[in-house]
């Protein structure tokens, strides 16, 4: 098994943040990951890859339960944060999405709110009141950790619609930080920008991962090979191959990995 | 082993890519005969033929620009990653090698057409020995690379000390001839140097082999010790 090799090694060196073990999901009866295990290290950016219905995107749906909100979606096995199974019982999903944030592929940002109202949502949201003074230095806190505030500053009032495609998807990045996540999903985050914005995101995720855990679902092969330490390849619902974004990119174990990356496929 | 790939679903990927390995392969093929025609013009004492051979770099230099370019296009276009990454790559490096070969095929002719110039010191035994190990060992890097095949490599590898004996063995022999007489020293110098450029060359087929055992299984075994190669 490579990809528990793999993640073992890593293991030795940094905590795991997220742990996946045996995770199966469906929609309806229409099984979309199968026996799913791997681990997130802390403050590394992993990267998801695989063709499109692999499972990429509901694995990372599966890592703060937002797979289930699909209706007829069920998942099946563990996802530890912090060696606490997400799935047991006694756990408030809405309290899992605060700590584990998600950033999806076409920006989404409350169009007829205003910029600050859009960073503080995720605080609203959570019921989370703060102080004037506190919201404001939130909101600044967090538009400057997603590379925006100088381009916003002047303008906070303004609707979040009034910006370009690629300062709304930063905007979402910013709300996701407002809430002081530990974990950030990225469900191809890029997919809908131009080249520029895309490096900014990229330079983004880079910065962040001195502090959050990140994971990114991209079909950007050389995005991944930029961003990730690591990167996993999906295909069919299956996990084929988990290990150091290098390693997978100069020299896959699996064929499957082989053909995909370079482009011999279907 | 890895010709059984399944192709690329970018039609033009995969035909670059098949034409940069035909490119390489019609260059191996013109510098093996480079240096065969090398040594020959020096054993027939021919000068023409010498002249011709060093006429003859220009293509193998033509060649040598036009896989760079190749190469560089694959990269700039097509971001290869994985076995098309380190074949590209490998590419490259082999058509500096293949290039450096015809140098040295050059430069043999060059010598020849001196040596031609004085009676011929000795009857040429070991150097034509030499340039045929030399030469199969051109021959087999290239054909390793063109059938990923590391077996054949190593076989190339070790090949390397055959001819870094026969160097050794006509310096010693050329040593003594120059001992003897210093009326020698021109044409033994000389001679010198040509065992030198078929050493050079099997070098230059070393380093192809070398990197056709990274291409096939991403290891990098060169500046090893040959045991753990």
């Amino acid at each position: 098994m490579v990809h528990r090799r793999a993640g073992k090694i890593r293991a030795l060196t940094m905590a795991d943040k997220l742990i996946v073990r045996r995770l199966d999901a469906w929609f309806k009866n229409v099984q979309a990951l199968r026996d799913i295990n791997l681990s997130f290290p802390e403050n590394n950016v992993t990267a998801i890859i695989g063709p499109s219905g692999c499972g990429k995107s509901t694995l990372v749906r599966c890592l703060n339960r937002m797979h289930e909100v699909v209706p007829g979606a069920r998942a099946e096995g563990e996802v530890l944060l912090d060696g606490e199974n997400i799935y047991a019982p006694a756990v408030d999903p809405v309290q899992i999405r605060r700590r584990i944030g998600m950033v999806f592929q076409k920006p989404t940002p409350f169009p007829t709110m205003s910029i600050e109202d859009n960073v503080a949502a995720g605080l609203t949201l959570n019921r989370i009141s703060l102080p004037h003074a506190e919201r404001d230095r939130v909101i600044e806190k967090s538009l400057r950790q997603a590379a925006l505030w100088e381009e916003v500053k002047d303008r906070l009032r303004r609707p979040g619609a009034s910006l370009s495609g690629g300062q709304q998807q930063r905007l979402c990045v910013a709300r996701a930080l407002a809430v002081e996540p530990e974990v950030l999903l990225m469900d191809e985050p890029c997919s809908a920008l131009d080249p520029i914005s895309t490096a900014r995101i990229e330079e983004l995720l880079l910065d962040l991962k001195t502090s959050y855990t990140i994971v990114i679902v991209t079909h950007n092969m050389q995005q991944a090979a930029r961003t990730a330490d690591l990167t996993a390849f999906m295909y069919q619902g299956e996990l084929i191959e988990f290990g150091d974004t290098r390693q997978i990119f100069t020299n896959p174990v699996r064929r499957e990995t082989e053909d995909y990356i370079t482009g011999r496929f279907g | 082993m890895e010709n059984a790939q399944p192709q690329h679903t970018n039609r033009h990927y995969e035909e670059d890519l098949r034409s940069l390995r035909a490119g390489l392969l019609k260059m191996g093929g013109l510098v093996e005969r480079q240096i065969a025609e090398a040594i020959e013009s020096l054993v027939s004492r021919d000068s023409d033929h010498a002249r011709a051979v060093i006429k003859n770099d220009e293509e193998v230099n033509r060649m040598d620009v036009s896989n760079d370019e190749q190469c560089i296009r694959l990269l700039a276009l097509h971001q290869p990653t994985a076995s098309d990454l380190r074949f590209i790559t490998t590419g490259l490096k082999i058509t500096t090698d293949l290039e450096r070969i015809g140098d040295n095929a050059v430069n043999i002719c060059e010598r020849a057409l001196e040596l031609n110039e004085v009676p011929q010191l000795k009857p040429y035994v070991d150097l034509p020995r030499m340039a045929e190990v030399a030469q199969s060992m051109v021959k087999d890097s290239i054909d390793a690379f063109m059938r990923n095949d590391v077996e054949l490599s190593r076989q190339v590898i070790e090949r390397d000390d055959e001819v870094d004996a026969l160097n050794y063995q006509i310096y010693r022999e050329l040593l003594s001839y120059m001992a003897e007489d210093p009326h020698t020293i021109g044409a033994a110098t000389r001679l010198l140097f040509i065992s030198k450029y078929l050493e050079r060359i099997a070098d230059h087929s070393t380093n192809i082999a070398e990197m056709v055992v990274f291409m096939v299984n991403g290891k990098v075994v060169r500046h090893m010790d040959k045991k753990k190669q």
